[in-house]
């Protein structure tokens, strides 16, 4: 960008006409509209979300290549020693990936937010007369939609390789919404950190120490039952092996009652603990 | 809007504190802003001003002290405050990556417009600005001019009674400031109050009619730009001889005449004097009497300076050029800022109440 000298008024790009004094007096002389309320706010910002998603498609390889990645790999890498073939493992492997993905994808509302805290965007939010948390609740409504472009995207890879669930239609998308509903809950963990470190480095490397030790000490790559007793204590009172159980047994086509319950009491704990932590710092900032 | 006030106060600030840590940043700052005015807040980088902008605006809870903006509580009815003002910060508030329009379409919903009425007013908005060119494309690959622009339009969408410019124009280019400018113009033409922090002195020159300075998270001084000049002494003589060597003598002479202090300036043929309101014509002793009117009469600056003129004459010191002016705010600045130490001389300057 050319910086201007007074001399220099000839062919510049950024040249503005002057503001009009008569539309501003019309423009300051409107009716102020009652604020929105909770709902139509939340709204808005996710309607933000989708335009953001719009405007940087590319930002969608995280839901979308990685995960498709992560099912080839582990199919392949694990499958013939797992479960005698990959075919046989990705029965059993699915449903966890799937988790594992979307677990992940969380990490970036907290991203989103530390962003809008860094460009000073939020500031301009938080003058507004609306409910102060309906920005998160924004992201996380976008948020939804990339969890449930990574779980078809990882889904119709799955068919691709032999992924047969025995639930059918009504396991597989009642198994994303649960897996959805968790996602949403652990979100807020995310958007703690995003509102409590300094920068986006900081944000990823804190989600990553949370999230990685919680998925690979889980029941999503191999049945826990070959692990020593007291690793067995620790996968099954992880969160993710409930919720993977819970999804994969909905996706085979059993009734995983218990493992269900217990996702949705996790879900729920999230949301009271990390939830109300996130809203005191947001109060707070 | 509907809400009255019993007072024409826009901003009514006493003793606000902020601590980060250890550091005390607003240290009991008072401000009184009538409606319709605009007013200067300036100060050196770290001095306070964002901080207590920020408080002002409802975005920060103070730690001491109460704001009330047209009356409102600024920490218990922060929704009343933010229905009627609007903050631009130092750095433009916006989504980068969405286009000018959808900005605005969003801020307008979020004001409460309807999905149509906010597209409305955005395209007004825009148009009103200059903007519609450039409504379609991201915010980020707008100019800095554009970009503050905007910013200044989104905070007009609310249509404020009071706004806050938070260093409107730092990092903008000499066009762009003038056009930041003239958007504060005329909203104060229409009856709208601006509270506007700056580093620069000639915009707080330009455009307030009463500045605070603050240093160090206190305000050291207050008033309209005459009394903050007066305060500091009514002019500076700026004084260019013919022969340099006489110049230790006109030194002494001006000393001497003036009553003030007298500085050689690099140039080996310049003097500059800065004429006090106070002093008056021999030995600096002081009337004391506060006089701040300056430029007239026989204590004024103008007849001290003539006397001066004619002593050098008398003396046979050629005397290449001459000149008297008022302090610039620089000056006052500056002067501020160094003596603050001192007690105030004059009725316009404050110290700041604890």
């Amino acid at each position: 960008m050319t910086t201007a000298t007074p001399g220099d008024l000839a062919g510049r790009k950024d040249e503005l006409p002057p503001v009009s004094t008569g539309p501003l007096m019309e423009l300051l002389s409107m009716e102020r509209p009652p604020p929105p309320g909770p709902l139509s706010a939340s709204l808005a910002f996710g309607w933000r979300s989708m335009l953001k998603i719009k405007h940087i498609p590319e930002q969608l390889a995280d839901v979308t290549v990685l995960p498709v990645m992560l099912v080839l790999m582990f199919t392949y890498l694990f499958g013939g020693a797992l479960a005698g073939s990959p075919r046989e493992y990705i029965q059993y492997l699915l449903p966890g990936v799937l988790v594992m993905s979307v677990v992940m994808t969380t990490m970036y509302t907290g991203i989103a937010i530390n962003n809008d805290i860094d460009k000073g965007v939020l500031d301009r939010f938080r003058m507004l007369p609306v409910w102060q948390p309906s920005t998160l609740v924004g992201h996380l409504l976008g948020d939804v939609l990339r969890y449930s472009i990574a779980s078809s995207v990882m889904l119709v890879a799955g068919l691709l390789i032999g992924f047969r669930p025995e639930g059918g239609v009504p396991g597989v998308v009642m198994g994303v919404l649960l897996l959805i509903v968790f996602a949403f809950a652990f979100s807020w963990v995310g958007t703690m950190f995003g509102l409590l470190v300094r920068d986006e480095r900081t944000v990823i490397g804190a989600s990553m120490t949370v999230i990685f030790p919680l998925n690979f000490l889980s029941d999503i790559f191999v049945d826990p039952q070959t692990m020593p007793g007291w690793l067995q204590k620790l996968v099954h009172n992880n969160p993710i092996t409930h919720v993977a159980s819970a999804v994969r047994g909905l996706m085979e086509g059993r009734s995983p009652g218990t493992d269900v319950l217990w996702t949705l009491g996790w879900s729920v704990a999230l949301v009271v603990v990390f939830g109300s932590l996130t809203m005191k710092l947001y109060q707070r900032k | 809007m509907t809400e009255h006030t019993t007072s024409d106060l826009a901003i009514h600030a006493v003793g606000l504190v902020k601590s980060f840590g250890a550091n005390r940043a607003v240290d009991g700052v008072d401000l009184t802003v009538r409606q319709g005015t605009v007013y200067g807040v300036l100060g050196p980088n770290g001095a306070g001003k964002t901080t207590s902008v920020k408080m002002l605006a409802s975005l920060l809870r103070p730690d001491g002290g109460e704001a009330r903006i047209f009356g409102h509580d600024v920490v218990r009815e922060s929704d009343a405050v933010r229905r009627r003002v609007s903050l631009t910060g130092q750095y433009a508030s916006l989504d980068q990556d969405l286009t000018g329009m959808e900005n605005l379409v969003l801020l307008g919903r979020l004001t409460g417009h309807a999905k149509k009425g906010a597209r409305h007013r955005a395209g007004q908005i825009l148009e009103t600005f200059g903007l519609v060119e450039a409504a379609g494309r991201q915010v980020k690959d707008y100019s800095g001019g554009m970009r503050r622009r905007l910013d200044i339009a989104a905070s007009l969408l609310n249509a404020p009674d009071l706004l806050f410019l938070d260093e409107p124009t730092t990092g903008l280019d000499p066009r762009s400031r003038a056009q930041v400018w003239e958007i504060v113009r005329a909203l104060v033409a229409q009856g709208r109050t601006v509270l506007l922090t700056t580093q620069y002195l000639d915009e707080v020159d330009q455009l307030a009619s009463r500045i605070a300075v603050i240093d160090k998270g206190k305000v050291i001084a207050e008033g309209t730009k005459g009394e903050l000049k007066a305060s500091v002494g009514a002019g500076a003589v700026h004084l260019r001889l013919r022969d340099a060597v006489q110049r230790p003598e006109a030194e002494q002479v001006l000393a001497l005449t003036l009553g003030a202090e007298v500085q050689r300036e690099p140039d080996p043929l310049a003097l500059t004097a800065r004429i006090d309101n106070n002093s008056v014509n021999s030995n600096g002793d002081n009337n004391g009497d506060g006089d701040n009117g300056g430029d007239n009469g026989e204590g004024g600056a103008a007849g001290r300076a003539s006397r001066a003129l004619a002593e050098l004459a008398r003396r046979g010191i050629a005397v290449d050029s001459f000149s008297l002016g008022q302090p610039s705010l620089d000056e006052v600045f500056l002067a501020l800022t160094d003596r603050k130490a001192e007690p105030a001389p004059s009725g316009a300057r404050k110290e700041a109440a604890a």
